[in-house]
């Protein structure tokens, strides 16, 4: 069942932070391309796997995507020996102190390992001391001397989590960038179940960058595809320590179902019955306003796209021990199959509002 | 400089090894483990008292030897399991001095399988602006173990290792003794022969300094040498002005001792140090006096009273995920302390 296992931790074993996807877009392209028939760059970087459908042109075209970006941090200055950081997307600072974090210098192209620390109280601002410290007051220490920092290391160089992939008993794994890599591996997984199978419509399965700062990367990819409708796939908030009942899922149950402003109604309801009929277990998410994905950012592109959102549950989403169940990653990846396979060559008119 | 030891690959996996135990304070068996294997084909004795402490003597070749204590604790601060929420969910309190601001978003290891687990926090997305500036509060925090993660209540635990070599630094959990048993084990290895040199191993420094005073009353020594790992507190002042707490500085070799919480080190033994560090051209620095304790104070109010100096290794980000040390340094505190009881003689607690 966890074909995709290996594959998702080598993918968070890349940092790919957002706005710099290099490393983690090849590897992705590397496993998709042999499951496809055409592959190509957006302008910005993002990837766009077409797998053609069997039906007669001019065929209606489904774009699948998933954002493949990281958050992380970078380097704001460089103080002798030591590292300021500043965070690249959201980050509760909080959770920094004693992390080991990879720097990614530019000038070699090299990773130098090293750790964010929080300096001793009193050589803070007094009103930090024993509080909590922003992200300004905390250092990345790489071991280094002075001579050796200045030699490698500039302001702009990308640093990332370095935390290694455990797997924990129960079928979960754990690490850094879940959030997104393992809806990549959902996508990878719904991919291969269409190899076997015939479907009418066109399918573009897209892994976007920078959501995580600009959501530039779907926004122009779906411009560039122009999709009949999009279907996003992201993390919800997983039910874990220190999280409430609120608005959270159990990991391990099945993936979400967004429901709200970025959701078209008649997406939602197909999706709920395909996974009635494929004994798929989901739970509807409520996303009110804005869902926080990319599905945001799609739906008002060009004349507008109908979007869906399908969540899969991760615990301590943002830091570097995220939690997922990859039995919601297989799963997510089948839903979406079936969700493709169940799309007749006039699925376009009957996306229709009551 | 000819007669020195040096640091290679062997004394590095040596500390890797050390340092990748799980030895919280109360449960130190499998560092125990490691130092009874390395020490076995060198001592003449070796006993384990009554706390489960590691005594090792190697007797001397001269007539009427000296008879000196090298001390260092194996423990390493961490948690014991306290409760079972269910689901693979575990409260934790802390075992020693640990910032209780460094276990959210951290990797652990639990047990002598060392069975990985995570200490998370809920997202940002559902976190408010306001409670950001607040530190989370510890008794919230629970160790996930995934869904099927089994452990006891009572097992310990401690953060995952993260041991690697950094360039002229090595990046780990617990240096903050480990390096001192290191140590220990490589003088026992090249003990010189005027010398009955008798080493503790101890356990339960980072509850109380407890266990050193038993070690020292049974080897009854003329002398004592504590040694430890002590915080390298040298960074940089936020706002720019001097740092004047630094304690000691990485890269500027090992820290004398003039006095701690516990002791005010021997003016003689300082001395001598001093002038076996300067005639070998050995770089050091002395720790600057005040706050934190070693287990010399209870070494030297052992018995009858023991002349006793600390010498300790300087570290950064002490009791953390990952402390930096210098392989320099760990060197050059090897030397200060081999030259040191090499050249070792009465005259020197005589004067």
């Amino acid at each position: 069942m966890s074909e995709f296992h290996p594959f998702l931790k080598s993918l968070i074993g890349e940092a790919g932070l957002s706005g710099h996807e290099e490393s983690i877009k090849r590897l992705v392209e590397l496993r998709w391309a042999p499951l496809v028939d055409e592959v190509h760059y957006s302008r910005l970087g993002s990837l766009h796997s077409l797998k053609r459908g069997g039906g007669n042109p001019p065929r209606p075209s489904v774009m699948i995507a998933s954002h493949m970006d990281a958050i992380g941090l970078m380097v704001s200055r460089v103080v002798g020996e030591f590292l300021s950081i500043t965070e690249i997307g959201s980050i509760d600072p909080r959770i920094l102190p004693g992390t080991p974090v990879l720097v990614l210098a530019s000038k070699g192209a090299d990773k130098i390992p090293g750790i964010i620390t929080l300096p001793p109280e009193d050589l803070l601002f007094s009103e930090i001391g024993e509080g909590a410290a922003g992200s300004e007051y905390l250092i990345v220490d790489v071991g280094l001397t002075e001579r050796e920092v200045s030699r490698r290391i500039q302001v702009g160089d990308l640093v990332s989590f370095n935390t290694p992939p455990v797997d924990l008993p129960g079928g979960c794994l754990s690490g850094h960038s879940l959030d997104n890599r393992a809806s990549i591996a959902a996508l990878t997984v719904c991919l291969e179940e269409l190899q076997s199978v015939q479907h009418v419509c066109d399918v573009w399965a897209v892994a976007t960058v920078q959501e995580e700062t600009t959501m530039g990367g779907a926004a122009s990819s779906a411009f560039h595809l122009h999709p009949t409708l999009a279907v996003v796939v992201d993390m919800s908030y997983g039910q874990g320590a220190g999280t409430g009942g609120r608005s959270t899922f159990p990991i391990g149950g099945g993936p979400t179902l967004g429901i709200g402003g970025s959701i078209h109604p008649f997406l939602h309801q197909r999706f709920t019955e395909v996974a009635h009929r494929s004994g798929i277990p989901v739970v509807n998410e409520a996303m009110p306003a804005a869902s926080l994905t990319d599905a945001d950012v799609i739906q008002l592109s060009a004349e507008g796209v109908p979007t869906m959102v399908i969540g899969i549950p991760l615990r301590y989403m943002h830091t570097p021990v995220e939690v997922v169940a990859l039995r919601d990653i297989q799963l997510a990846g089948r839903l979406l199959s079936e969700f493709v396979l169940s799309l007749e060559a006039d699925f376009p008119d009957r996306i229709v509002w009551e | 400089m000819t007669n020195m030891l040096d640091i290679g690959r062997a004394q590095v996996q040596l500390l890797e090894k050390l340092c990748n135990t799980v030895g919280v304070s109360g449960d130190e068996a499998e560092v125990r483990q490691i130092v009874l294997d390395e020490v076995k084909s060198f001592a003449d004795e070796i006993r384990l008292d009554a706390m489960g402490s590691v005594l090792v003597r190697k007797k001397g070749r001269s007539r009427n030897p000296m008879r000196v204590q090298l001390d260092a604790h194996m423990d390493e601060v961490g948690f014991m399991i306290v409760h079972e929420d269910g689901e693979g969910f575990y409260q934790f309190e802390r075992i020693g001095s640990i910032d209780g601001r460094l276990w959210p978003g951290k990797q652990v290891q639990v047990g002598r399988s060392h069975q990985v687990g995570v200490i998370g926090v809920k997202p940002p997305h559902l976190t408010a602006e306001e409670e950001i500036k607040q530190v989370i509060p510890e008794a919230t925090l629970l160790v996930d173990l995934g869904p099927q993660g089994k452990a006891q209540v009572g097992e310990r635990g401690t953060f995952v290792s993260n041991f690697r070599r950094a360039g002229p630094s090595i990046i780990s959990k617990a240096i903050d003794d480990r390096i001192g048993v290191a140590i220990l084990i490589e003088l026992l290895k090249h003990a010189p022969t005027h010398i009955e040199l008798c080493l503790s191993f101890r356990l339960q420094e980072e509850i109380g300094l407890r266990g050193a005073k038993t070690a020292a009353h049974y080897f009854n020594p003329e002398l004592a040498i504590a040694l430890d790992a002590t915080p390298a507190r040298d960074l940089p002042d936020y706002a720019g002005r001097e740092n004047t707490t630094y304690n000691t500085r990485l890269g500027l070799g090992p820290a004398i001792y003039i006095s701690n919480s516990t002791a005010f080190d021997d003016p003689r033994l300082i001395r001598f140090l001093e002038r076996t560090a300067i005639q070998a051209g050995i770089p050091y620095q002395f720790r600057q006096p005040g706050r934190g304790g070693t287990n010399a104070g209870a070494i030297q109010q052992s018995q009858a009273g023991v002349p006793v100096i600390s010498v300790s290794v300087p570290h950064r980000y002490p009791h953390s995920p990952a402390s930096i040390v210098r392989v320099a340094d760990w060197k050059h505190t090897l030397n200060l302390l081999y030259l040191a009881l090499k050249n070792l003689n009465r005259r020197v607690i005589d004067a």
